[in-house]
């Protein structure tokens, strides 16, 4: 059984231990609180550099310290604070660095309220412990065979055929009616690549809808788009060896992934609103009155600067694009700002949960909205990947995991 | 017959000190205890629920850290019931250890400017003060009588 170590201050008396554990439990791992002496908790400033006036906080680091030292008590950790405490942000952070710096342990860092609920942990804690069960089949780095991958996401449905490292047919719907979708979606890429179903030897399946999709087509794998994501953007953006960073804004929620020869080190998955998601970029297009794949490029000949934007909140981000629109900005400076808004809370928001090191790959349906990954750049002043393939990321990461599984 | 709140809340060396001069102590404790006997186990250790950090609310606004408002729901209905208290100051986590120091602050002040008689004063550090100390709490709980 898969040990997630838990350094946390305030589950317990937020109500959502007993969440943690059943997220836990549902993955087949088991939640471990590393014992420590209370001299260790007294000294703990000593090895780990700081300590706190909350004894909780103390508790969590010095337990940290007790991984490094004692690698063999965990399989992977998991770094839980309240929302909205700064002391316990800081620490998280710390704590989520420290154990990053010193051991290959995965790490999964959250912040949580009282409305935290296992479905909310499930896929983040499943991610864990594919990290560590499945390490070798994650460290796989080409696709062999005929394999078909289907990411069943909240808004698009994608497939893609590969063939011997190659993908030759890539299917797009949106989703509707989750298993329909995933039907269209994968005989459009079959019928693309000019193969039939029968032929191919491993279907792999990821993303919101993986559990349906995959008990329908009897899949071989079925995999959280975490790591399989990861495995996609690395693998497309031949930067296979070495540290990556992975970012996926997607319809629902985003992903930001720290990758380490191809396999997860820490992440954080979520988004405060759905101002800070692909949703808004959808609506913004919807306002200008543009399709959404025009949108990247009208962005490109605007500049952000001349519009107020701020879609923390997506209603508030409507107010601005209303309201900008009314005062008579222009519409590339919109779409420019309303790129700029996302991606500002993304690197605000989750980029800071996660140690980012070139190079830096967008993926997902959003990245090809052109204004988007510019923002991105501008942001971290870093080149940002966007390779071939980025929108079908889930699909190329899980038929390219599937491979793995057809020998031996 | 007094009901004094002591903080630290999880000190014993100051409950039992209130309980021998024959008052009540309010502690999270017994408050503790009596979750976890008179429901069904909800949500071990501590059989705190999502709704705690929801009655939290009467004492700690929505945007403060929901570990805060959990133990609110416990510790605020002792403040409110609290005739006296007694407030060691820097108590350090020997003396009765509260995780979350947020949710400490918040009850020091809530007890402070409660206007009920608190009696203040350092954790000792030595014999010679040990003995200070538990001289002048006795004093405070008498005058309670």
């Amino acid at each position: 059984m898969i040990r997630i170590a838990e350094l946390a201050c305030g589950p317990e008396y937020s109500g959502i231990q007993k969440e943690i554990e059943r997220a836990a439990e549902k993955v087949g791992a088991k939640i471990v609180y590393p014992e420590v002496s209370l001299e260790d908790i007294l000294n703990v400033e000593k090895k780990f550099g700081v300590k706190v006036a909350s004894g909780d906080l103390n508790l969590a680091m010095a337990r940290a310290v007790r991984i490094i030292e004692n690698p063999d008590l965990a399989d992977a950790v998991i770094v839980m604070t309240c929302f909205r405490c700064a002391e316990a942000a800081i620490i998280r952070s710390e704590i989520r660095k420290f154990i990053h710096e010193k051991s290959r342990l995965p790490v999964l860092s959250y912040s949580f309220t009282e409305r935290t609920t296992a479905e909310t942990l499930f896929t983040r804690m499943e991610a864990l412990v594919t990290t560590v069960k499945f390490r070798g089949l994650l460290a796989r780095e080409s696709q062999k065979g005929l394999t078909a991958g289907i990411d069943s996401g909240s808004t698009t449905t994608k497939s893609v055929v590969m063939k011997n490292n190659q993908v030759i047919g890539t299917g797009w719907v949106p989703t509707i009616e989750v298993i329909q979708s995933a039907e269209d979606a994968y005989d459009a890429a079959l019928s693309a690549a000019g193969v039939n179903r029968a032929d191919i030897q491993g279907l792999g399946v990821t993303g919101y809808g993986r559990f349906l999709v995959g008990k329908h087509f009897d899949a071989k794998l079925v995999q959280e788009e975490i790591t399989v994501n990861a495995k996609g953007a690395v693998f497309l953006a031949n930067a296979q060896k070495g540290s990556a960073t992975v970012i996926d804004i997607g319809g629902m929620d985003n992903k930001a992934i720290a990758v380490h020869d191809g396999i997860p080190g820490g992440f954080t998955m979520g988004g405060i609103c759905a101002g800070a998601s692909g949703r808004f970029l959808e609506l913004t297009a919807r306002r200008l009155g543009i399709d959404i794949t025009d949108l990247g490029k009208l962005a490109l000949k605007g500049n952000y600067e001349n519009v107020s934007m701020n879609s923390y909140c997506i209603v508030f981000g409507t107010q601005s694009l209303v309201n900008s629109l009314s005062m008579g900005c222009k519409p590339e400076d919109v779409a420019m700002a309303a790129c700029h808004s996302v991606a500002e809370q993304v690197y605000e928001q989750q980029l800071q949960e996660v140690e980012v090191k070139e190079p830096v790959i967008m993926v997902g349906g959003t990245s090809l909205i052109e204004g988007l990954p510019k923002a991105m750049e501008s942001l971290l002043n870093i080149n940002v990947i966007v390779p071939r393939y980025a929108q079908f990321v889930g699909a190329v990461g899980a038929s390219l995991l599937v491979s793995g599984l057809l020998e031996g | 017959m007094a009901k004094v709140i002591v903080y630290p809340l999880t000190s014993t060396i100051l409950a039992d000190l209130v309980e021998r001069m024959g008052h009540e102590s309010l502690v999270i404790p017994t408050e503790v205890r009596k979750k976890i006997i008179s429901t069904s186990i909800d949500s071990p250790p501590l059989n705190i629920t999502p709704d705690d950090p929801k009655k939290g609310l009467k004492w700690a606004a929505v945007d403060v850290p929901s570990g805060v408002r959990g133990r609110m729901a416990i510790i605020g209905p002792l403040i409110e019931a609290a005739e006296a208290a007694i407030i060691i100051d820097d108590p350090g986590c020997l003396t009765g250890c509260s995780g979350c120091n947020r949710a400490n602050e918040l009850v020091r002040l809530l007890i402070k400017t409660k206007g009920i008689p608190v009696l203040e004063m350092n954790y000792p550090e030595d014999e010679n003060e040990a003995r200070g100390f538990v001289r002048k709490i006795k004093i405070f709980l008498e005058g309670l009588k």
